[in-house]
């Protein structure tokens, strides 16, 4: 009961430094070696050597994190906003040593300029316990929608 | 828009300017998918994409719904994606295997994976009227004509003009560029599109690819944040280097606009161009190394000079394919309407090459290409603003007069003067093949 109240308060706030934009936070949640990984579709085992919409290290977080921040990021400027909900969190493995893998489920609405668009699929997390509470060795976005069409592309993480 | 303008195409593209029209006007895009995307040859896919007898992708060649499939001979056959029936289309899905026939979801009208008619149901009550199996218009139509270049499929709806080889011209080097990277002299489909939209013109996606100045304008961002990263990275690595991957995306901003200036633009009949100059062409590192000696076994020595030192960073195929084939990346354009175009954006394995190539390339198609793209993101900004610019009354002109004058023709190849890579000779040169294909449209 423990383990499952604390998986869900990380990844409530994991979202939450999304949506408030806290980005070096963020990416502060990844352990040294983790990655942040978003197929093109569901049938792929891995990131690496395979076409990815994201398959980040923290120094490509990092990359992406300075060009958002940066004056000229153009495609950045308008309005633009992000909510996240995270739900049907399960832990499907627990170690002795306290790391978890757990899936979820989640739906982003995100607003830019005026347009509205809605991202939702699964996350699958392996997290690292430290003494300072989870790590994210792997996050992986499992998107219903990864195949679709973009009209427009994405930013940030999802 | 006045109404004599319409009816005069030629009059709206002028030795350095064209009128906003062309970009925004409705009826200017039917009547140019008519005469440009629906009469030249388009490109339709990789033959990889369609290994199997019965594989089939669909693909959109201006505003027509087509299938490219594998016939059982093994040739690929592109037809139009409707019965002919009750003109139901027939392939619904983006790709899969329609086993030994294509069966109508409507009726259940069977056709051969060439288009013919294979079995009408409840024959019988077509007795007596027109129609019948022997009846051409009973089968499924086929593209005019299909030609497939070194495993590149192409198209064209219409039964006259050049053929393939003919209307790409000296264009053509990016195919052979791309397989002649191959050690085996071929290249297949990574299994992987992305696809993205923009909310622009078609032709705005075009002219910005061989557009040497705005990389540094629009892409700064993402430059300076990858060199940031890259610092520290080859400090870390001591006396060692970033990833390349890291170089690709830096030199957006690294790379200065006097060097872009050093790049040239070389234009062709029909609209299609090149950019030289690759950022990081010849790499001396271990991967690289490795590379070439697989190269030089299979090629010898001097053929194997002569492939990598083609100076290529882009390739634009008019009017819907831009090629970059040192990285061995396509982008398809196809126009969904006046302001709105979706790219499909492919990557290819040199067949023989070892891994570490193919990742190479793949970093730069997971980084500029994917759905999260550092790169094309501002891209798309600017084709949405301008597209919306255009649109407005605040002026009639669009100027491409970048150093208008000091083209330099030749055997009918017009390059960019000496230093002048940033030239807006490409966008000339587009607009000059349109008006070419539009100037008898009515």
């Amino acid at each position: 009961m423990k383990a499952q109240h604390d998986v869900e308060q990380f990844l409530y706030r994991q979202s939450e430094l999304l949506d408030t934009r806290q980005w070096q936070k963020w990416i502060d949640l990844f352990t040294p070696d983790g990655i942040y990984w978003m197929p093109p579709d569901a049938s792929y085992k891995t990131w690496d050597g395979q076409p990815a919409i994201f398959a980040e290290d923290k120094n490509l977080m990092t990359v992406r994190m300075l060009r958002v921040l940066h004056p000229d990021a153009w495609s950045q400027r308008p309005l633009w906003g992000t909510n996240h909900v995270v739900s049907n969190v399960c832990i499907r493995k627990e170690n002795k040593n306290g790391d978890v893998d757990v899936t979820s489920r989640f739906h982003m609405m995100e607003l830019r300029r005026d347009d509205v668009r809605h991202f939702a699929g699964s996350y699958f997390h392996k997290l690292k316990k430290t003494k300072r509470g989870y790590s994210i060795q792997l996050q992986r976005v499992d998107m219903t929608n990864a195949q679709a069409a973009y009209d427009y592309v994405l930013q940030v993480w999802v | 828009m006045p109404q004599e303008r319409i009816s005069n195409f030629a009059r709206m593209v002028e030795a350095d300017r064209v009128r906003k029209e062309v970009y925004t006007d409705a009826q200017i895009f039917e009547r140019e998918m008519e005469r440009i995307h629906e009469t030249v040859w388009i490109y339709c896919g990789h033959e990889s994409q369609v290994p199997k007898a019965g594989d089939y992708c669909t693909v959109q060649i201006g505003r027509q719904p087509m299938i490219m499939v594998r016939g059982k001979n093994g040739k690929v056959n592109v037809l139009y994606n409707r019965c002919p029936h009750r003109g139901n289309m027939i392939c619904g899905d983006r790709e899969g295997n329609t086993g030994e026939q294509f069966r109508c979801s409507y009726h259940a009208w069977t056709f051969q994976l060439d288009g013919k008619l294979k079995n009408i149901p409840m024959k019988s009550a077509y007795e007596g009227t027109r129609y019948e199996k022997d009846n051409p218009d009973c089968s499924v139509k086929k593209a005019a004509r299909v030609e497939n270049y070194r495993g590149f499929v192409f198209a064209s709806l219409s039964s006259s003009g050049p053929s393939l080889k003919e209307f790409l011209g000296k264009s053509i080097v990016a195919f052979d560029d791309m397989c002649d990277r191959a050690p085996a002299g071929e290249v297949e489909v990574v299994p992987n599109c992305f696809r993205v939209i923009q909310h622009s013109n078609w032709k705005l996606f075009l002219e910005n690819q061989l557009d040497a100045l705005h990389p540094s304008v629009v892409h700064q961002s993402t430059g300076r944040a990858a060199h940031e990263v890259e610092k520290i990275l080859a400090k870390k690595a001591r006396g060692g280097a970033a990833p390349l991957s890291y170089h690709m995306l830096s030199a957006f901003a690294t790379v200065t606009i006097d060097k872009w200036d050093d790049f040239q633009t070389l234009n062709y009949p029909y609209g299609h161009c090149i950019l030289t100059g690759y950022m990081g062409l010849r790499p001396q590192d271990p991967d690289t190394l490795a590379y070439d000696k697989v190269m030089i076994k299979a090629y010898g020595k001097k053929r194997f000079e002569k492939i990598v030192g083609v100076n290529i960073h882009h390739v634009l195929v008019y009017p819907g394919l831009s090629v970059q084939s040192p990285l061995q990346q396509l982008r398809a354009v196809r126009p969904l309407g006046v302001d709105r175009t979706l790219t499909e954006i492919w990557h290819f394995r040199l067949k023989g090459a070892p891994e570490a190539i193919y990742r190479r390339s793949l970093a730069y198609y997971n980084l500029v290409n994917s759905p999260a793209t550092l790169i094309n993101a501002d891209d798309l900004e600017n084709f949405w603003k301008c597209h919306q610019g255009l649109s407005s009354d605040g002026g009639d002109w669009v100027s491409l007069a970048r150093h208008h004058g000091r083209d330099i023709e030749k055997n009918g190849v017009v390059s960019s003067g000496p230093k002048m890579g940033t030239s807006e000779a490409p966008m000339r040169n587009q607009m000059k093949a349109w008006a070419h294909f539009m100037k008898d449209a009515r």
